[in-house]
């Protein structure tokens, strides 16, 4: 599970010699993210991200556990109990803000995490099952941040509700009584609220639980580094403790702060002023959008607006959508260069700033409404965004020719490159030996 | 004959009375487990208090022709819609067959009722609550309903005519019960 070198827990304390003869859990912490664990020396900020997503999710579980000791689960009260956390409830403002700008924050680390894990190959072999847990945990946070907004049932959380569970009713046959199955319901109503509560509740910890399937599987090769070279020798590693721990401590103080700055100064910056009316089911918002970290995903199923090949624009576009992130599973098999870090990846690299320009432009267009010209638009995103995985990556990783890579992150980090973050330059200098 | 399957039990040969055994305490207890799943799957369904709202009763005599309302069915919105004459003739006039959703106005009204045009007002496409039943809203390039949400726009007869909706907009079940009184559901 390690490298050879890994040191040893040795326990000096007498307390801790007995607990660990009878439960070695303490050990288990110390080997997985303590000084039992050798990590890549040349690792930059980038990979902050992990640990950061994983305090993020605590300040979910802490937050959203001490609103639901406040919250009511149903149609007529529920609207009011939110607006008497934010007055009545002493510091229930700072707590609910903290809850709703908390699940930004935590898409915000994530999609940095998963930047880091495109840009420096970490997908790739050894490390599938890493990625692959990733995406699932993606996939959780998605719904847990879905059942989270309706919650509070304001007029987006109502209208989000009917639009998101709608992509069920796109199903062929079975669509819409599985839509009123899950809905209890034949529209979102108070059966819906009530269940969604529960669930939403229960997700974290479901999250919690892969994510420790993830850092398991991670831990089997290691982490990746900047180079993307494997770790030969010790010389090549440092313990997770102290360097890691400290280094990421930097980073959650940079975290806390721009949180910070979002909860006491602009806690409504990355919401919608719309879900302060009371959900009316007799009339939507003139512009319904979801949330700014579905935007991309939105905008993907808006680009279909026609019929073709006997399937019609719905389902067409709810294929899309889901097939959009059901993708990044096979993305370790697309990917077939041997190389991990895009930075020694001339043709990749720039195809690779291609895809965030693309997925930042879906974004954009996910917020627009239904007009042209940002139909065409979200429709030339929507097909970039396939090519890229399904055509472009599998021929660029034929035909490139990787620049002249270090024999080792010890030699990379003494020739002053290993730490080399996301560059955008295809001229930048290849680490020579 | 049982003797010689006891003869050859732990041989090998063919089943062995163990493995009846274990095959039927495995099967009853997965029939078990199984019975189980029903109530909770079920008890997801809408309950008996949610179907029980199954119909409405609605006075339609104050709506003027190029009038609508909205009413509700089974707490969704349901448009009742008092068509004009030149909105019936813009209906008309189109071929049914180049519909995506091949319907004529009189297949989705009463005869004789030609003018009472009862939909829901759900999008079908993603559930929105298309504009054009009240006063001053947008009605698409059809002039019937436009749904905001994703750009689909449905014809005098609620029909689907451009955007990303798959059907025309759903006619509930109803009927007249007098000139003046319409039961849906």
């Amino acid at each position: 599970m390690s490298f050879p070198w890994a040191q040893q827990y040795q326990p000096s304390n007498p307390l801790m010699q007995w607990l660990d003869e009878r439960l070695p859990f303490p050990r288990l912490v110390y080997n997985a993210v303590g000084a039992g664990y050798p990590v890549p020396r040349n690792l930059n900020y980038f990979w902050n991200f992990g640990v950061l997503a994983g305090a993020a999710l605590a300040v979910q579980i802490i937050t959203g556990i001490v609103l639901a000791m406040h919250y009511t689960p149903h149609v007529n009260s529920a609207f009011g109990s939110v607006e008497h956390i934010m007055r009545d409830v002493n510091y229930g403002w700072f707590i609910r803000y903290a809850h709703m700008n908390g699940a930004s924050m935590f898409f915000i680390v994530v999609y940095l995490h998963i930047f880091r894990g495109l840009y420096y190959g970490s997908y790739k072999a050894p490390r599938e099952m890493v990625w692959l847990l990733g995406v699932v945990i993606f996939l959780l946070m998605m719904a847990t941040a879905f059942m989270g907004y309706v919650l509070p049932w304001g007029q987006m959380s109502f209208w989000g509700a009917q639009v998101i569970t709608g992509f069920f009713s796109a199903i062929p046959l079975v669509g819409e009584p599985l839509r009123q199955w899950l809905l209890g319901g034949f529209v979102p109503d108070n059966a819906a609220l009530n269940r969604f509560l529960p669930v939403h509740y229960l997700r974290p910890f479901v999250i919690a639980g892969v994510i420790i399937l993830h850092i398991w599987a991670l831990h089997i090769p290691g982490s990746n580094n900047p180079t993307g070279i494997s770790v030969k020798t010790e010389s090549d590693t440092v313990p997770f403790h102290p360097y890691y721990t400290a280094k990421d401590a930097v980073g959650l103080g940079v975290f806390l702060l721009v949180f910070s700055s979002l909860i006491f100064f602009s806690p409504n910056l990355l919401g919608h002023p719309d879900n302060y009316i009371p959900a009316n089911p007799l009339s939507t918002p003139a512009h319904i959008v979801p949330e700014w970290y579905f935007l991309p995903f939105y905008a993907i199923l808006k680009a279909f607006t026609f019929n073709f090949l006997w399937i019609d624009a719905k389902l067409w576009g709810v294929i899309a959508m889901f097939g959009s992130i059901a993708l990044l599973f096979f993305l370790p098999w697309l990917d077939r260069s041997p190389v991990r870090s895009t930075n020694y990846r001339p043709l990749y690299r720039i195809f690779f700033w291609v895809l965030v320009a693309d997925v930042f432009l879906l974004g954009v267009c996910g917020m627009m409404p239904a007009e042209q010209p940002w139909v065409l638009l979200s429709q030339l995103g929507a097909i970039y965004y396939f090519a890229h995985f399904l055509v472009i990556l599998p021929i660029v990783s034929r035909i490139e020719r990787p620049l002249p890579m270090p024999n080792s992150i010890t030699e990379a980090v003494l020739a002053g490159k290993g730490g080399t973050g996301p560059t955008s330059s295809a001229l930048a200098t290849p680490a020579t030996a | 004959m049982a003797s010689t399957s006891e003869t050859h039990a732990g041989v090998g040969e063919g089943p062995r009375r163990r493995d009846f055994i274990h095959i039927a305490t495995v099967s009853f207890a997965g029939v078990g487990a199984a019975s189980v799943v029903i109530p909770l799957v079920s008890q997801m369904a809408p309950s008996a208090d949610v179907l029980a709202l199954s119909s409405s009763e609605v006075d339609i005599s104050a709506i003027q022709p190029g009038q609508a309302i909205k009413t509700t069915w089974r707490k969704q919105p349901v448009f009742v819609r008092n068509l004009t004459p030149e909105e019936i003739a813009a209906a008309d006039k189109v071929s049914a067959a180049d519909l995506r959703d091949v319907q004529t106005l009189a297949e989705r009204t009463k005869p004789g009722k030609e003018n009472w045009l009862i939909t829901l007002g759900v999008c079908t496409h993603l559930g929105c609550v298309p504009l054009g039943a009240a006063e001053g809203e947008a009605k698409g390039d059809f002039g019937g309903y436009f749904c905001p949400c994703h750009g689909s726009h449905y014809d005098t007869a609620g029909r689907i005519r451009k955007g990303p909706a798959p059907t025309n907009l759903v006619v509930p079940p109803y009927e007249f019960t007098s000139d003046t009184v319409v039961m849906i559901g």
